[in-house]
């Protein structure tokens, strides 16, 4: 990162430095959201791992469709879903690059399931960010795989009844199983701790990505302020209250510590 | 000079393309493109390529999608069906101006169909590939050593126009064994330079971005009319076409691929007869050989299209012609192959000044 080395007037400015990994392009992100933190902190890990010149990213369909524009480094669109498709053809003709892939819960975990697991299941070498907020974003509020039991979305609009519409997938337990995984780890960004374990754990993946241990996936429980209705503090808390319960943090899968 | 040797099609392909400089294959099993698969499995990693079989059709173009947004020269192979599950990933590569060699060994269909020879996929690779104002190239092989020549000339105009390129065979082509002669293995460092990939912007150039999404409605029709006029130079420059005996042509067949084959045995039967026959056999299906075609008018009585189809050429034949002569039509479908006699006859018909139309349903030719 470039700072500026004296501390005056601009010192605001240095100690929270837009990392160059960044553009100066305003996100299309709706305000309070939880993708603007998520999305800086990939893009420092990259830039403090000093691997931007090597990184490619892959944004597919959802609220992140637009991250090429957000990313200085290169990247690419994918289809809804294919992400981690793209991402192993882009990481098996460059093995040496560092790739990512920046999914939402619907385009991981519904259409683009068998992507992400067989990914997995290959051990293939990319870093998943998974944003996991329990809803459709970009279309406007649909259910998602990751919806909770009795969450009211715009196609669940009487609550989410497991019976007819099944239980929400627990994605970070799920791929835990398979040897493919060298990280799953599941964290949050709903406070200053959460966030700097959320930007430890990132690093790490990459770090393990680096390091040829296989697929890395962090999981971060996310919120939609715009599609749940809430303000964006009524957000993080109804987060507390209903995800983290469902979707408990901690570290699921980690071959360096076995 | 290679010698010559006797090979599959579909493997005489595959070997053909690693001699082009493709060292990266994704695919997923389905007859009758096996042979081509499993000859990439058993070679490529012995050139230092990759071949992965993917978990679905679908994830196999995507991965595609990664490698030749990476810069490389790929291909997928399979067939109809799962061709089918391709068409989303092709629209995209279409959109992001993705070069890559897609290899459709066709099959009946449509469903499961069958896995008897066909032509039945013309429509999609000519019509609709994918969603989108889009087009790609499509080239059909006749022979085995067609099927191993095509595979650099794929890779050649898929970088050159920045456009996905397919290989329409059937069945018939894939497994027949012929004699062939491969080209001579392409210089790595002769391959085109491709400053679009995103190989990591090392510090040197401004990031790339690779993308088929402009929510710009201005954007998106002025990507879109750029790549018009790439389609407009292709068809200008890159219609392909074989005419057999067509200079003192009464009755001329149209057919490609394998037909192409008993049409030109049935050209021969009915010119020993004083009919004067001729064929022309389309190589590049899109762009269509318009030219080629409105050549053959002038002695020209009447047209004979025939296919592994129910008629799905019919059209751009009729569309060349513009009405100034009679199109007529015979063909079997579901992998049923039609003789050289049976178009001998249909020849003779139209040399007794009749019209024809027809399918099996209608009339066995006898």
């Amino acid at each position: 990162m470039n700072q500026s080395s004296t501390l005056t007037e601009e010192a605001p400015a240095a100690l929270f430095a837009r990392p160059d990994t960044l553009t100066e392009a305003i996100t299309n992100y709706c305000p309070g959201c939880s993708h603007g933190i998520i999305q800086r902190l990939v893009a420092e890990a990259i830039a403090e791992l000093g691997v931007a010149a090597k990184t490619v990213g892959v944004c597919p369909v959802g609220c992140s469709v637009c991250a090429y524009d957000f990313y200085s480094v290169d990247m690419a669109q994918a289809a809804h879903g294919r992400a981690p498709a793209v991402a192993t053809g882009l990481k098996r003709v460059y093995p040496e690059n560092v790739v990512f892939t920046y999914q939402g819960d619907g385009d991981l975990a519904s259409i683009g399931m068998a992507e992400t697991v067989h990914a997995a299941a290959r051990g293939e070498r990319i870093t998943v960010i998974f944003i996991n907020n329990a809803i459709y974003g970009m279309t406007g509020g649909q259910m998602a795989p990751t919806s909770l039991p009795g969450q009211v979305t715009q196609t669940s609009p009487y609550g989410r009844d497991v019976a007819l519409e099944g239980y929400p997938i627990r994605v970070c337990e799920m791929l835990s199983s398979l040897d493919g995984v060298a990280l799953a780890e599941r964290v949050s960004v709903d406070k200053p701790a959460t966030v700097r374990k959320a930007k430890k754990a990132i690093r790490k993946a990459f770090e393990y990505q680096i390091a040829g241990l296989g697929f890395t996936i962090v999981e971060v429980v996310a919120t939609c302020p715009t599609n749940w209705g809430l303000t964006p503090a009524a957000a993080f808390d109804w987060l507390r209250e209903n995800m983290l319960p469902y979707y408990p943090l901690g570290v699921y899968k980690d071959s360096k510590a076995v | 000079m290679s010698e010559k040797v006797l090979m599959k099609g579909n493997e005489a392909l595959a070997e053909a393309a690693i001699r082009a400089g493709c060292r990266h294959f994704f695919g997923y099993p389905i007859t009758p493109q096996t042979e081509l698969a499993a000859y990439m499995a058993k070679r490529l990693p012995r050139e230092g390529g990759l071949y992965l079989q993917a978990e679905s059709e679908v994830a196999a173009i995507n991965m595609v999608y990664g490698a030749a947004a990476a810069g490389a020269r790929v291909m997928t192979s399979s067939s109809s069906p799962g061709i089918s599950l391709k068409q989303e990933g092709i629209s995209y590569m279409i959109g992001a101006d993705l070069p890559a060699l897609i290899v459709n060994v066709q099959r009946g269909g449509p469903g499961l169909g069958g896995i008897q020879p066909s032509q039945a996929d013309y429509w999609q690779a000519t019509r609709a590939v994918g969603h989108g104002d889009g087009h790609i190239i499509v080239l059909a092989p006749a022979t085995v050593q067609e099927m191993a020549d095509m595979a650099a000339l794929a890779f050649e105009l898929g970088d050159a126009y920045r456009t996905p390129v397919m290989i329409l065979a059937d069945g018939l082509l894939g497994q027949m064994m012929e004699p062939v002669v491969l080209p001579e293995p392409l210089n790595s460092a002769d391959l085109p330079a491709k400053p679009w990939a995103l190989t990591g912007h090392g510090n040197a150039r401004e990031h790339n971005v690779v993308n088929s999404l402009f929510l710009v409605a201005q954007e998106l029709e002025d990507s879109i009319l750029e790549r018009w006029q790439r389609y407009r130079a292709i068809q200008e420059k890159e219609q392909r076409a074989e005419k057999y005996l067509t200079e003192d042509a009464e009755y001329v067949i149209v057919a490609y691929g394998a037909v192409a084959r008993i049409a030109r045995s049935a050209c021969n039967l009915a010119r020993a007869e004083g009919i004067r026959a001729g064929l022309i056999r389309p190589i590049s299906l899109w762009p269509y050989p318009v030219a080629a075609l409105q050549e053959t008018v002038a002695n020209a009585k009447a047209y004979l299209v025939s296919e592994f189809s129910m008629g799905q050429m019919v059209d751009d034949v009729r569309l060349a012609l513009a009405g100034s002569r009679p199109v007529n039509f015979f063909s079997h479908t579901g992998g049923i192959v039609q003789t050289p006699d049976e178009l001998l006859v249909a020849l003779r018909r139209l040399a007794a000044g009749e019209s024809i139309d027809l399918v099996p349903y209608q009339s066995r030719l006898a």
